[in-house]
């Protein structure tokens, strides 16, 4: 079984500042790590690997800094990685980073499996995972939150969706985006570690991917921000401390009159 | 590509079980205003096997044109290869300026899989939607970096123009009286195959799923035990509301992964949000903070749950709670 795990750097949410007076996400000084959505993917991998046998290979689009979050896998555990870099790409939206994406995938080959994360958490879309499908024109079982069965021919697997779970089965190739639930991601080993200091991880850049140039990067984006702010702040918190019966009873008559003015009782 | 080709306002309506499902009715609440500004037709199409002339009319009824019923025992329920392949379809045969869809697991799964074949642009999870008059460009609206910003997205030089809404960030468009329109129902003109096979449905324990809810009750580790989760419970069922959760309390195991609010779990926007022992950390913040009524109760005057909320009770939860319930009841029964 060989499998391939798309994962993507993001900044640390918690370390996300502002700039209050442009409204704009100050980047710079800002840890990475690999998207938390994205460990969930890569342990399933991991797993499946344990069982079936074969080969995980974990792959980024990103700034030349992104090599670490693939270091990082392979201290996981990944056996493989690559990292699609150049300046082309900047400015990818979810169909240019599909694209490229899918097209770095077509060049590794090979594969059964490819398994991303729900959504990253910083362009928080979901959109790429299923991108990567229609791209490569193979099926895509979204919000997968459990792995029921797998064998070499075909795997069965629970969708999380509104009303419950979906149970569905799909043979390979097949492409997987995964909830949290699906699995504990384990810690890097220090085996790993040192296994990621010494591998060598190819970067291919445009010319190596062979991608039409008016495709690529921004130019190949349909689409545009036109423009970011910070949403209004209307809120302003009614305190009320409750902590004797006669608070208690007037902050509790406060929210039902809240409620009741906001139509909601 | 000329940008003229392109014409209306299409929305992609979600059944299940041959029932129109409620998302449909927001969208068209969306399309309706679209339509508005653009002076166009608002379309709807919908895939299914077995849906009733009676649930078809009900889109007419609240505000739809026309309703394309692409029907075929393949599109019983939600398999990618054969939805996308009949949306394309309605692409190429129609041209659609617009397509709005939920940000369902559907709406998700089908559109960013369906943009990239007809190489439109796609926004996820917009909250608001408005056109640019002299372009005819969507400027798409939709929270960004956790809720931290907002970013408005367009799709200047391709069409169509695809998004996915919030669920619940508006409110259905009303039925309204003798309205025309025309159900239009179509077979698949493509063999339509899907490698994926559905085998089962396991349905929700709980009636109301967090995001389909119009209230949320959400406790965090303040609640202490899962022994006291009844007692919250019990609230929540009284006035109507779903039961949310903290990650700390799903990773306790007191609740249940689908309940669990926020960047890992799910986002969001009830008319109602009320947090019970919850902190509000960022990564819980970035699932509810879009949230139209927020009410925090924690017994540290300093958590950062009051920095979202309307309505911030610095108290005990298990103090505050029966004198709420009670409260409420009898408002009910003023009313
Ligand atoms: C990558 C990543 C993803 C994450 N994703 C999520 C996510 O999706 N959702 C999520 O929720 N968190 C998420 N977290 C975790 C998040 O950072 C917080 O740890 C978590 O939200 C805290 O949960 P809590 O508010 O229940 O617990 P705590 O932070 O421990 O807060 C408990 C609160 O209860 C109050 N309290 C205690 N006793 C009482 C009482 N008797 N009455 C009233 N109040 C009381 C306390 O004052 C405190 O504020 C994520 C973290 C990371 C790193
Ligand atoms: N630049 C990238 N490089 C590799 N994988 C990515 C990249 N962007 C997104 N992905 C994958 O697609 C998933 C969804 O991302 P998004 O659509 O950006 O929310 C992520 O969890 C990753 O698995």
């Amino acid at each position: 079984m060989r499998i391939i795990v798309p994962i993507k750097q993001v900044p640390e949410t918690k370390s996300v500042r502002m700039d209050e007076s442009t409204g704009t996400v100050i980047r710079e000084g800002v840890e990475s790590i690999i998207n938390p959505l994205d460990l969930y993917a890569i342990e399933l991998a991991l797993q499946i690997k344990e069982k079936l046998g074969g080969e995980v290979v974990a792959l980024t689009m990103g700034p030349p800094k992104a090599l670490e979050a693939l270091k990082e896998a392979v201290a996981m555990g990944v056996d493989e990685a690559r990292l699609v870099s150049d300046r082309v790409f900047g400015g990818s939206d979810t169909w240019a980073t599909s694209d490229a994406l899918s097209e770095a995938i077509r060049k590794i080959g090979n594969f059964d499996l490819i398994i991303c994360g729900e959504r990253a958490t910083d362009g928080d879309t979901g959109q790429v995972g299923p991108g990567i499908a229609a791209f490569l024109d193979i099926p895509v079982l979204s919000y997968v939150n459990k792995l029921a069965e797998i064998n070499d021919d075909e795997c069965v697997v629970h969708r999380l969706i509104e009303r419950g779970e979906d149970v569905s089965s799909c043979g390979y190739p097949l492409l997987l985006t995964v909830v949290k639930e699906v699995s504990d991601p384990r810690l890097p080993t220090l085996r790993g570690k040192k296994k990621a200091k010494n591998l060598d991880i190819p970067v291919w850049g445009e010319k190596d991917l062979g991608l039409d140039a008016s495709l690529l990067g921004l130019k190949g984006s349909p689409t545009r921000v036109a423009k970011i702010f910070r949403p209004k702040v209307t809120r302003e918190c009614e305190m009320t401390v409750a902590n004797d019966h006669t608070s208690i009873e007037a902050a509790c008559a406060n929210v039902a009159e809240f409620l009741t003015r906001r139509n909601l009782i | 590509m000329n940008k003229n080709d392109y014409k209306d306002i299409w929305i992609v309506a979600e059944q299940w079980e041959g029932e129109i499902q409620e998302i449909s009715f927001e969208l068209l609440t969306r399309g309706i205003a679209l339509r508005e500004q653009r002076s166009c037709a608002l379309n709807v199409m919908v895939f299914g096997d077995d849906i009733s002339e009676r649930e078809l009319r009900g889109l007419l009824a609240r505000g739809a044109d026309k309703v394309l019923f692409v029907k075929d025992p393949a599109l019983k329920y939600f398999l990618v290869e054969p939805y996308a392949a009949a949306m394309l379809d309605i692409v190429e045969k129609y041209s659609p300026e617009t397509i709005l869809a939920g940000a369902t697991s559907t709406g998700r799964t089908l559109m960013p899989y369906v943009a990239v074949k007809a190489h439109a642009g796609l926004t996820a999870d917009c909250t608001s939607l408005e056109y640019d008059s002299e372009t005819g460009d969507l400027l798409q609206t939709r929270p960004a970096i956790g809720g931290n910003i907002m970013a408005t997205i367009k799709t200047p030089g391709h069409r169509p123009q695809m998004a996915t809404v919030r669920p619940k960030s508006t409110s259905p468009a009303p039925i309204l009286k003798k309205r025309g329109g025309e159900i239009v129902v179509e077979t698949t003109t493509f063999t339509p195959i899907s490698k994926i096979k559905k085998m089962k449905h396991i349905p929700n324990e709980d009636e109301i799923s967090i995001q389909d809810a119009e209230k949320v009750v959400v406790v965090g580790r303040g609640l202490k035990k899962a022994e006291n989760l009844p007692v919250v419970r019990a609230f929540a069922d009284e006035i109507g509301a779903a039961l949310g959760a903290s990650r700390d309390v799903v990773d306790r195991g007191w609740l249940s992964y689908p309940h669990q609010v926020g960047l890992s779990g799910k986002t969001i926007t009830p008319k109602l949000y009320i947090g019970l022992g919850v902190s509000g950390a960022i990564q819980h913040l970035a699932g509810m903070r879009t949230t139209e009524n927020i009410i925090a109760v924690n017994i540290d005057p300093d958590a950062q749950i009051f920095k979202v909320a309307d309505i911030g009770i610095v108290g005990d939860m298990f103090e505050v709670l029966p004198e709420l319930a009670e409260t409420l009841r009898k408002h009910e029964v003023k009313q």
